[in-house]
């Protein structure tokens, strides 16, 4: 376990103080049923119609496993590089609460199906750091407890009862709000990349309980508190920085740490003691009875490990070696992977450069305005990449490039054809643009004088070239003409 | 291995099972009877054999990623003391 550099530290009363976290995310398997019943995984739908009797847990019900759900699990696991287990076990953990009619939740307590792995974490700042995966397990969602639909009851829906989640647990290995909210998007990004979580947190699909303690550097590791079902990563990042300020405050008032169980009140910003859990630590784990062991063999790993997609670690490196581009860019473009492959369409067989740059600046900025995601832009790959050979072509210039884009984008259409309908090509015939550049130099000659004086003044020039041209005129001829014309 | 009465206590909480203080004792024995019984297989010696998990040698049958079930509310709500909207209906539980 490393030691946090300096700037990580939170300053307290009594010097500095390093933050220390370990997380637990649950990530709901993507699969059509649920992990042992035959019901339906949809998100949504009439309270308690995606219900089997297995998942309402009636007597005499048998849970059958979802070989999907095993499939993703390892896939997830084959994706965070982690040790595959060929023989796991299904454990019982229990607990009373009324959105789990059991009695008990089914999942994996001393063997896991996943063991150790590790995420590679790209920090804002350029650094990486590395967290480490301590395991992932199988097991099931709860159902949902609704408090507002009576004055004195709650209602209770099995819709997401027996849906298949994967706990991902990871080392303490985290030292900072900010590494806390990066390990969380880029845990995302890899999920999705797989295809084994659609991370969609406000339906909850992607949730993070979050282990935090604080310790003077160098000493032992404090006493924890969990905070449970974050459900948001900017949200992860405040429960962090309060909770730290919280302990530190408490241990430089010279009191103790309880360990216990917090929640995050995100209308507050601050967590507090959910004291109904103070005794709900005494899971009495044991084996299911109703479940064998879950075994497959090397070949059923290799299968999975064979249809892989490039994650995005691979496919950044990939961007940077083959097309140059910036770490930056290529961390960008990679970050989710409908973006990527928007990417690579546009840069199949064009300049990368050039395409990373019209992506993250006109298309990118295009979106972030109108809050809208990549999947339903407007402009498609090909549209794009029809205006950027446009550019390379020469038939328009970058600034009529970002008009045509305009026009693409509310109106649609080939640009080609817009660009030909419009008369927005550019003028690149040196005969027509000396004609414009002639007459403005004969109506300034102080401009002139000022210009062979200061030639930095041939800006001014450039524009008016572009006004009496309507902007059509091309730069690079323009510069050139004025340039031996003015004798500069 | 035996339980002691706070142990009895503890267990019938966990349980949510009701037990009146005087009932303890006689919990406290039952148990301790059970425990010592189950005691007797210590005496054999189980090194290096694996834990059996099942009297047939047979592999955890697995399902294919079907929907083949669930839309049945009215029947997963039918034994239900008290439903609304198709909600259960259950005593206020609330962080």
């Amino acid at each position: 376990m490393a030691t946090a550099d300096n700037s990580k530290r939170i300053k307290g009363q009594t010097g500095e103080w390093e933050v220390v976290i370990g997380m637990e995310v649950h990530a709901q398997v993507t699969s059509e049923a649920k992990l042992f019943s035959g019901a339906s995984t949809a998100f949504g739908g009439a309270p308690n119609s995606h219900v089997s009797l297995v998942d309402a847990a009636m007597p005499g019900m048998l849970p059958v496993i979802n070989r999907r759900c095993v499939e993703q699990a390892v896939r997830t696991g084959l994706g965070l590089r982690a040790q595959i287990n060929l023989k796991s076990v299904f454990d019982r953990k229990n607990y009373f609460y009324p959105d789990l009619p059991q009695g008990y939740q089914i999942s994996q307590f001393k063997s896991p199906v996943v063991g150790e792995g590790k995420v590679v974490v790209d920090m804002p700042d350029g650094e990486s750091i590395e967290v480490g995966i301590e395991r992932l397990h199988l097991e099931q969602d709860a159902g949902k407890s609704v408090h507002d639909r009576h004055p004195t009851m709650s209602g209770v829906d099995l819709n997401r009862s027996g849906v298949a989640l994967m706990e991902i647990v990871s080392k303490p290995d985290i030292r900072s709000s900010e590494e806390a909210k990066a390990y969380v998007s880029k845990l995302r990004s890899i999920l999705r990349y797989l295809g084994t979580c659609d991370g969609n947190m406000e339906e909850g699909s992607l949730r993070a309980d979050v282990n935090v303690s604080v310790r003077k550097p160098g000493d032992a590791l404090g006493t924890r508190c969990e905070i449970k079902n974050v459900n948001s990563i900017r949200f992860i990042g405040q429960a962090v920085e309060y909770e730290a300020r919280r302990q530190i405050e408490i241990l430089e008032e010279g009191g103790k740490i309880v360990q216990e169980t917090r929640l995050f009140d995100a209308n507050k910003g601050e967590t507090r003691s959910m004291r109904s859990k103070e005794e709900a630590h005494d899971y009495r784990y044991f084996p299911d009875p109703d479940l064998l062991p879950l075994e497959f063999d090397q070949n059923f790993v290799d299968s999975i490990a064979a249809s892989l997609p490039e994650l995005p670690d691979e496919k950044k490196l990939r961007l940077m070696k083959e097309g140059g581009l910036s770490a930056y860019d290529a961390g960008i473009l990679v970050n989710e992977r409908e973006t990527a492959d928007y990417f690579e369409e546009v840069a199949k067989g064009r300049d990368a450069k050039v395409a990373a740059n019209f992506v993250i600046n006109e298309l990118f900025g295009r979106l972030n305005k109108e809050g809208k995601a990549i999947s339903s832009s407007p402009v498609s790959s090909s549209q794009t990449g029809a205006i950027l050979d446009l550019i390379a072509e020469g038939t328009i210039s970058g600034k009529i490039a970002k008009d045509l884009f305009e026009v693409v984008w509310t109106e649609g259409g080939d640009p080609r054809a817009i660009v030909e309908k419009r008369g927005m090509k550019q003028v690149t015939d040196p005969g027509a643009i000396e004609k414009v550049i002639d007459d403005i130099i004969a109506k300034n000659p102080a401009k002139v004088e000022e210009a062979k004086a200061k030639p930095k003044a041939l800006g001014w020039f450039v524009g008016e070239t572009m006004k009496a041209t309507g902007g059509k005129a091309s730069p690079q001829v323009v510069n050139e003409l004025l340039k031996k014309k003015l004798e500069l | 291995m035996s339980v002691d009465d706070d142990t009895v206590r503890r267990i019938a909480r966990l349980a949510r099972i009701a037990v009146e203080e005087k009932e303890i004792p006689h919990w406290r024995g039952e148990i301790n009877a059970v425990l010592k019984f189950a005691e007797q297989l210590n005496e054999v010696n189980v090194d290096g054999v694996e834990p059996m998990t099942s009297v047939t040698p047979m592999q955890l049958p697995m399902r294919e990623d079907k929907v083949t079930d669930g839309e049945v509310p009215e029947k997963v709500l039918s034994n239900a003391p008290q439903t609304q909207d198709g909600f259960y209906l259950v005593p206020k539980v609330v962080e």
